[in-house]
C-alpha cells in the first residue's frame, strides 16, 4: 500500500531533504537523519510532500517518527492520503 | 531551593564578584576569584543531582543563580550559564551510564568547570554542521577541532565537543564528546579584545583531544540541542541577561531617588522615564518567567516538546525577545543616569552593561534565529499556545 508512494518520496527526500547520501544508496529503511536530515530541513521536505500529495501534516506528525526513514514518510503519507 | 546557595551567591557577588569586575573587564582576564568563590561555595554542581554530590537544583533555580550573579558581572554570569549548561546535558542525556554517573560525582567533588566547542571554522556558525570527525579505534577516541570560540577554554577543566559520529558520516550526523583537560591540547588561533563579556575570555581555539570511548555522549547531538541544550541556553542566558537588565535599573532607580531628594514634594523629570523603563523590565521577567515554567512542565513530563516546533520557535522567540529587551533597558536606564552612566567607574556607570549587553544579538547571531523561526514557522499549523 505505502510503496506506491516510496519512489516519489526517495525523489522528494533526494531533492529537498539536503543529505549527503546518494539516491541510490537511500533504502525504505535507511535512517534519514544520520544520512544527513535535520529538523529545519524537515520543514522543506514536509511543504514538497504536501505539495506532491495534496496533503496536510498535522503539527503531530512533524519529528523524527515521521521523518526517519522513506518507509515511515510513506506510511504518514498514507495515512493523509484520502481513501 | 536550598536558600543557602542562593544567599552565598549573592554574598560572593556582593563581596567578591562587583570589586573585581571592573578590573575583569578592563583587563579582558578570567574572573578567577568569582569562579574561586562559587567553587568553594560548591556552586559549580548546582545542577547535579544529589545522590551524585551536587545540589540537584531544579532548572528555574539555576536561572535564578544565573540572574543574581548578572547583577553583579555579567561575565561571570556568562561563564556561569554556559557551565551549567553543559552539566544540563550530561545529566539529562548521559547519567545513565557508569562513566558519567561518576564523571558528575568528579564536577560535585572537585567543583570541575565545563566548557563547550560547538562552533567550528568553516561551519559559518550552525551549531548543526560538524567538519571534524571523531576517530575510534580500540576503545580509545582521538578529535581534532578548529573551534573559532572557546569561551574560557584556557581556564575550564573539561569541554564537551560536537564532532560528526565518525569519518564517514555527515556533516549533521553530530554526536558530543567530553574531553578531559589531561587529555586534549588546546593552542589559542585567535584573541578575544572585544567590545562586552570580555572576562569570558572566549578566544578560538586548535583542540585536539583523546580519551576513552565512555566520553561519547550516548544520545544523538541533534536530541540534547533541542531538549536540553537549546532551550537551557536560551533561558540560562536570558536570565543573566535580565540580572544585568535589573542591575541597571537599580542603578538608574538609585540615581532618581537622589535626585528626588534633592527636590522633595517635585519628582524629577527622570522619574517618569524610571517608570517606563520598570515597565519594560517587568515584560522580559514575565518572558522568561513564562518559558522557564513551560520547560520545566516539559522536563517533568506534564507537556509535549515533540508536537511540531511550537516549542522550539517559542524558545528562539524568548532569545530573540530578551536579547533585544536587555539593550533597550539599558539604554533607557542610560537615558536616567544621563552623564554619571556613561562615565566609566561612577557608582551610576552604565557602560559595561551597555556594552555587554550588545552580545546578546551576536551569541548564535539573531539572524540566523530568526531565519531558523521563519522556516519552523512554515511547518507550523496552529498558533501560539502554551504547551
Amino acid at each position: 500500500m505505502e510503496s506506491q508512494y516510496a519512489e516519489k518520496i526517495r525523489h522528494i527526500v533526494v531533492q529537498h531533504g539536503r543529505l549527503a547520501v546518494p539516491a541510490e544508496r537511500l533504502a525504505e529503511d535507511t535512517d534519514l537523519y544520520k544520512a544527513g536530515l535535520t529538523s529545519l530541513a524537515t520543514v522543506g521536505l514536509m511543504l514538497a510532500l504536501e505539495e506532491q500529495f495534496n496533503v496536510e501534516f498535522t503539527d503531530d506528525m512533524l519529528g523524527r517518527q515521521t521523518f526517519g526513514t522513506i518507509g515511515s514518510i510513506a506510511q504518514a503519507v498514507a495515512k493523509l492520503v484520502p481513501k | 531551593m536550598p536558600d543557602g546557595l542562593l544567599e552565598s551567591v549573592r554574598k560572593i557577588g556582593e563581596e567578591v564578584v562587583r570589586p573585581a569586575a571592573d578590573d575583569v573587564d578592563r583587563e579582558a582576564r578570567f574572573p578567577a576569584e568569582a569562579f574561586a568563590a562559587l567553587k568553594s561555595a560548591q556552586a559549580l554542581s548546582a545542577y547535579v543531582p544529589r545522590e551524585l554530590g551536587g545540589a540537584g537544583l531544579a532548572i528555574g533555580e539555576v536561572a535564578r543563580l544565573c540572574e543574581t550573579l548578572g547583577h553583579y558581572d555579567g561575565s561571570v554570569a556568562m561563564i556561569y550559564a554556559m557551565h551549567s549548561i553543559q552539566v544540563a546535558c550530561i545529566v539529562h542525556h548521559a547519567r545513565d551510564t557508569a562513566y558519567f554517573r561518576r564523571y558528575l560525582a568528579e564536577v560535585a567533588e572537585r567543583q570541575l568547570l565545563m566548557a563547550s566547542a560547538t562552533t567550528e571554522v568553516g561551519t559559518g556558525g550552525d551549531l548543526r554542521s560538524s567538519v571534524c570527525a571523531i576517530e575510534l579505534a580500540g576503545g580509545r577516541f582521538t578529535l581534532a577541532k578548529k573551534a573559532p570560540v572557546i569561551s574560557y577554554g584556557r581556564e575550564a577543566d573539561d569541554l564537551l565537543i560536537t564532532c560528526r559520529r565518525d569519518a564517514a558520516s555527515p556533516a549533521a550526523d553530530q554526536v558530543l564528546v567530553l574531553a578531559r583537560r589531561a587529555e586534549c591540547g588546546l593552542e589559542e588561533i585567535s584573541g578575544w579584545d572585544t567590545l562586552g563579556f570580555r572576562g569570558t575570555c572566549s578566544s578560538g581555539f586548535a583542540v585536539s583531544a583523546r580519551g576513552s570511548a565512555e566520553q561519547v555522549l550516548p544520545a544523538p547531538f541533534a536530541d540534547i540541542l533541542s531538549r536540553t541544550m537549546h532551550p537551557v541556553s536560551h533561558i540560562l542566558w536570558s536570565s543573566l541577561w535580565l540580572g544585568i537588565a535589573t542591575d541597571a535599573v537599580q542603578r538608574a532607580h538609585a540615581f532618581v531617588r537622589a535626585q528626588a531628594r534633592r527636590t522633595p514634594g517635585v519628582p524629577p523629570p527622570s522619574a517618569l522615564r524610571l517608570a517606563e523603563v520598570d515597565t519594560v523590565l517587568q515584560t522580559m521577567r514575565s518572558n522568561i518567567a513564562a518559558a522557564l515554567h513551560r520547560y520545566e512542565r516539559v522536563l517533568a513530563g506534564e507537556a509535549a516538546q515533540e508536537s511540531g516546533f511550537r516549542f522550539a520557535i517559542d524558545i528562539n522567540n524568548l532569545k530573540l525577545a530578551s536579547s533585544t529587551l536587555v539593550v533597550d533597558i539599558v539604554g533607557r536606564a542610560l537615558l536616567v543616569c544621563g552623564i554619571e552612566g556613561y562615565r566609566n567607574g561612577s557608582k551610576h556607570s552604565l557602560c559595561r552593561h551597555l556594552r555587554d549587553a550588545y552580545g546578546a544579538a551576536l551569541m548564535v547571531n539573531n539572524d540566523r534565529i530568526a531565519g531558523h523561526n521563519a522556516t519552523m514557522l512554515l511547518a507550523q499549523r496552529e498558533g501560539a499556545k502554551d504547551g
